[in-house]
Order: C-alpha cells, then sequence, then structure tokens
C-alpha cells in the first residue's frame, strides 16, 4: 500500500509540467527585426525548482513571459500540462521583480484578489488567505498597505498572492533582484521552505550564479543576442544544509564552469 | 564661537533642496504677506499711487466686508459657482472615460489624443465669438465656455494619468486571472483614483479662469461681470473685491478636494 502511494508520487514527480519545444521570438524593430530567441528547448517536471540564468538581454524574461501567456511565440511550442499556452491565466502565477502589490488593497485584500476574481466567498477567501500570511509570516500586517511594507516584504505578499490563487506552475522574474543582500539571502531560504511544502512547480530566472545553485534543482544556462540555451545543470547536488553551505569544493567546481559557459 | 555657530546656522537655511525647521518656513511665509501688505499701505496711504487707481487695504476690507453682507453679492457668487461646476462637471463627465479610454487602448489614443492635443492649443477665449453665434449669451454660453477651455485639457491629463500605471501591475492582474473588463474595472481604475483626483483638482482652478473670461466677455451677472461693472464706474475697490472672492473660493475648493483626497486615499504614497 505504501509502495503504492510512493510509486504514484514518483510518477507524478516524473511528469513533465511545462514542455517547451523549439521556440523562436523576433521582435520587430525600427531598423529590421531583432531575435530575443532563438530554438529554445526546455522542460520542467512537476514540482520540480528551475532556474533560467543568463546575462541580461538574453531573452530569459521573454521565456517567462511567453509562458505566462502574456507574449506571444513568434514560432515553436509552448505547453503547461500538456495545453498549449494561448493567453494569460490563472494556472500560471508570476511574481515580477518590480513591486506589483495593488497600493489600494491592504495585504490581506492582495492575497484574496485572485479568489475574489473567481467569485469565492468570503469565509473561504479569509481561510485561504490566512494561511498563506502564516505561510509568509505577514500575519500582523494583513490588514496594512503597501506603503508601510518594506521590499522584502512586498514580495513575500506578491509570492502568496499567487500561491492562493493555486496555480500548477509559479513563475518568478528575477523577484529578489532589487532587494539587499541580507533580505535576498532570507528570502531564497523562505521560497525554499515554501516549495517545499506547498510542492509547487517554480520556474525562477536569475542572472545570479549563486542564487540559481541555492534554488533550484537543474539550472538552463543561456546566452544573449539571440537567446539560446547553453548547457543544462544538474544543480540537485546536496550542496546545501539548513541554508549552509557544505560542499565547498563541489560549488565552486559547479559554479567556475558555469562562469566559463558563460565567458565563452 | 559664536561667530562661527551663526555662520554654521545660515549653511544650513541655503542648503539646495533640503528641509529647514518650520519656524524658518513660516517666518517666510508670513514676511512675504506682510512685505505685500507694507508696500500696499505705503502706496496707497501715503497717496504715491492715486487712490482711484490703488483704493487703500482698509477700503477693500471695508468693501469685502459690505459685499458680502448685501443679498445681491451672494446672488453673483450663486450664479458663478453655479456656472464653474456646471462647465467643470460636464467636462468631466465626458473628458474622464475618454481619457481612461485614451489611456488604456492605443487606438482610442490615435482617435482622441492627437485631436485634442491640437484644439487645445486654440485659446478658450477666442471660442467666445463663435460660442456667441452659436449658443447666444444665455448660460449655455458661458458653461460653453468653461467646457471648452477644461475639457481638451482634462482629457489629455486623464489619458496620462492612466498611461502611467506600471504595466507589471497589468501583467500581475493577469496572471492572477483578470479578464480585459476586469483589469480595467478592478485595476486601472483605481490605480489612477488618486492621481485622477489631482488632476480635476487642477481643472477646476483652469474652469475659474474661463468663468472671468466667460463673464467678462458676456454677461449680466456673476463675479465676471461684477468685475467688469465696477471697472465702468472706477470702482476700484469693487475690482480688488472680485478678484479676492474668486481666489478665496478657489483656495477653499481646492483645499476641500485635498481634504477628500487625503480622506478617500489613505494608501496613495506621497500624500497631498
Amino acid at each position: 500500500m505504501l509502495n503504492a502511494i510512493k510509486a504514484e508520487k514518483n510518477l507524478r514527480q516524473e511528469k513533465i509540467e511545462i514542455n517547451i519545444q523549439n521556440l523562436s521570438k523576433v521582435y520587430k524593430t525600427n531598423n529590421g527585426s531583432f531575435q530575443a530567441l532563438e530554438n529554445v528547448s526546455l522542460y520542467v517536471k512537476n514540482e520540480e525548482f528551475v532556474s533560467i540564468l543568463g546575462p541580461s538581454g538574453c531573452g530569459k524574461s521573454t521565456i517567462l513571459r511567453i509562458l505566462a501567456g502574456l507574449e506571444e511565440p513568434t514560432s515553436g511550442s509552448v505547453q503547461v500540462s500538456g495545453e498549449e499556452v494561448k493567453g494569460p491565466s490563472a494556472k500560471r502565477g508570476m511574481v515580477f521583480q518590480s513591486y506589483t502589490l495593488f497600493p489600494w488593497l491592504t495585504v490581506r485584500e492582495n492575497i484574496e484578489f485572485g479568489l475574489k476574481l473567481k467569485g469565492m466567498k468570503q469565509k473561504e477567501r479569509k481561510e485561504i488567505s490566512d494561511r498563506y500570511l502564516e505561510l509568509v509570516g505577514l500575519e500582523r500586517f494583513a490588514d496594512s498597505y503597501g506603503k508601510e511594507l518594506s521590499g522584502g516584504m512586498k514580495q513575500r505578499v506578491a509570492i502568496a498572492r499567487s500561491l492562493a490563487n493555486n496555480p500548477e506552475v509559479l513563475l518568478m522574474d528575477e523577484p529578489f533582484g532589487a532587494l539587499d543582500a541580507q533580505t535576498k539571502q532570507s528570502m531564497q531560504q523562505l521560497l525554499l521552505d515554501i516549495w517545499k511544502k506547498e510542492k509547487t512547480t517554480i520556474v525562477f530566472i536569475t542572472h545570479d550564479i549563486d542564487e540559481a545553485l541555492f534554488l533550484s534543482q537543474r539550472i538552463y544556462v543561456m546566452e544573449a543576442r539571440p537567446g539560446r540555451i547553453l548547457e543544462e545543470i544538474d544543480a540537485d547536488l546536496q550542496l546545501f544544509q539548513d541554508g549552509e553551505l557544505v560542499d565547498v569544493e563541489k560549488f565552486m567546481n559547479v559554479k567556475k564552469h558555469i562562469i566559463s559557459l558563460l565567458k565563452h | 564661537m559664536e561667530l562661527q555657530k551663526g555662520k554654521r546656522h545660515q549653511w544650513t537655511l541655503f542648503k539646495i533642496r533640503e528641509d529647514i525647521p518650520k519656524k524658518w518656513y513660516f517666518t517666510g511665509v508670513s514676511a512675504a504677506f506682510i512685505l505685500l501688505l507694507l508696500i500696499w499701505i505705503l502706496l496707497s496711504n501715503l497717496k504715491l499711487v492715486d487712490e482711484v487707481f490703488l483704493p487703500t487695504p482698509a477700503a477693500v476690507v471695508g468693501s469685502f466686508f459690505a459685499a458680502l453682507s448685501s443679498p445681491e453679492y451672494w446672488g453673483e457668487i450663486g450664479i458663478s459657482v453655479y456656472r464653474v461646476f456646471m462647465g467643470f462637471l460636464l467636462a468631466c463627465l465626458l473628458g474622464i472615460p475618454l481619457g481612461i479610454l485614451a489611456g488604456t487602448f492605443k487606438l482610442a489614443e490615435s482617435v482622441i489624443l492627437p485631436v485634442s492635443e491640437f484644439i487645445r492649443y486654440m485659446p478658450a477665449a477666442a471660442f467666445i465669438p463663435l460660442i456667441m453665434v452659436w449658443a447666444g449669451i444665455g448660460e449655455t454660453a458661458k458653461i460653453l465656455v468653461i467646457f471648452i477651455g477644461s475639457f481638451f485639457q482634462l482629457v489629455l491629463m486623464v489619458a496620462d494619468d492612466t498611461n502611467r500605471i506600471h504595466k507589471d501591475l497589468l501583467y500581475a492582474s493577469y496572471t492572477l486571472g483578470a479578464n480585459r473588463w476586469q483589469v480595467i474595472s478592478k485595476v486601472i481604475i483605481p490605480a489612477m483614483l488618486p492621481k485622477l483626483m489631482t488632476t480635476m483638482r487642477l481643472i477646476m482652478g483652469w474652469a475659474w479662469t474661463y468663468l472671468v473670461v466667460a463673464e467678462l466677455v458676456a454677461a449680466n451677472n456673476g463675479l465676471g461681470y461684477s468685475i467688469m461693472k465696477a471697472q465702468r464706474f472706477m470702482d476700484t475697490e469693487s475690482i480688488f473685491v472680485g478678484i479676492i472672492v474668486i481666489g478665496l473660493l478657489g483656495l477653499i475648493i481646492d483645499r476641500c478636494f485635498a481634504y477628500i483626497n487625503k480622506k478617500l486615499f489613505p494608501w496613495a504614497e506621497g500624500g497631498n
């Protein structure tokens, strides 16, 4: 019986959640066209944490926006849960680098925004927002407005707001890019804890190698002009324990390898 | 030692864009008003300028209270306030939806903005003869002048207010499941409300300006007309009173807007 449950769990985790095949994106500009993405293929398994790492201008955010349905691909196929992405949907939650809190709503109302759109009753909404307020540690700020919060707290609200919608995947576009070093570190730990608890599939965009290695199970390294995937790196190496780096040698080796990839 | 301290003090008062103690700020404000009053007293009471051109402050104050105690003058105030509000209301009713539309859809922008931009540069006062041909010299004519003066300005500013909402805010709401209509009604409109109020506050100032323009040219009542009439009788005191009353009305309305803004949108950054 237990084995059967385990087997089913494995099967679920092996399921491909995101499948991108030969994705290209060309932008028309005033003087011709600009190839932002060229033949990008990648996959993300269910409950997996995958980072897309690359320099600015490599099109990594474009991939995410196409996944979210906010932009259309020029060619190629983008599937989430076996369905072609046709436009934005609550099934694919997104956290942005800029603070996207609705400033006229309190923290709780922000978290309940998506639920309210779905027409959920207030009692049910409150149960869910209570749960996510606790998950991100903002119970005391439930009735505060955005202007009273720090940058890190705003991003915690953004994460809670996306997760409250119970999305199939969580897309994160350099969410900690604007935070100071200490806040960034505690947010990374928080995100990892949340991921383990919630078992959400996460695609994380960053240009920070340490961040990608700390958070993800797999990393896609990209280059710019045109945006292409250079290599897929296995990052599930038990480099960290309780947030501390334990295998310095292996960490440095992988990091050096990624640096050499990006230099080339 | 004392001298050095004094010197340092001066420097802190003249730091570029830095705050100064409130006490000093209010000293500056009152000094400016007192200076203005002193110059006025000097010029009028010492008869440096003829009384006909510049009445004494005391005469103006007397005339001010005399005007406020006469029911006819309140009638003039009433009709002017009515005209301003009607013109302003009409401009808002049409201009705000059009501005939001232009700030939301590029196609609407292409239809609305260039035309408004074009007409905005035509002085509203120059329309007065045309308006008199179209609408005569009744109430409609005055309201129309105020409307033309504020409407095109309002459309452009509301479109800009709408445009300033960060795109990521709209993207975020899409990924939370909002459809286009919900993005407009639940995100764009609430997000722009504080800015809209500030814009309306500014446009209200314009509306008063155009009221006076309309009443100076073609009216037989209202504050602008009372100024005009006073000029005919060389009654400079009343001209002063008229200008001051219009200024005070503007100030009161402006403060009301600021107060409402603060009460309605406690979440807005920056404050008012």
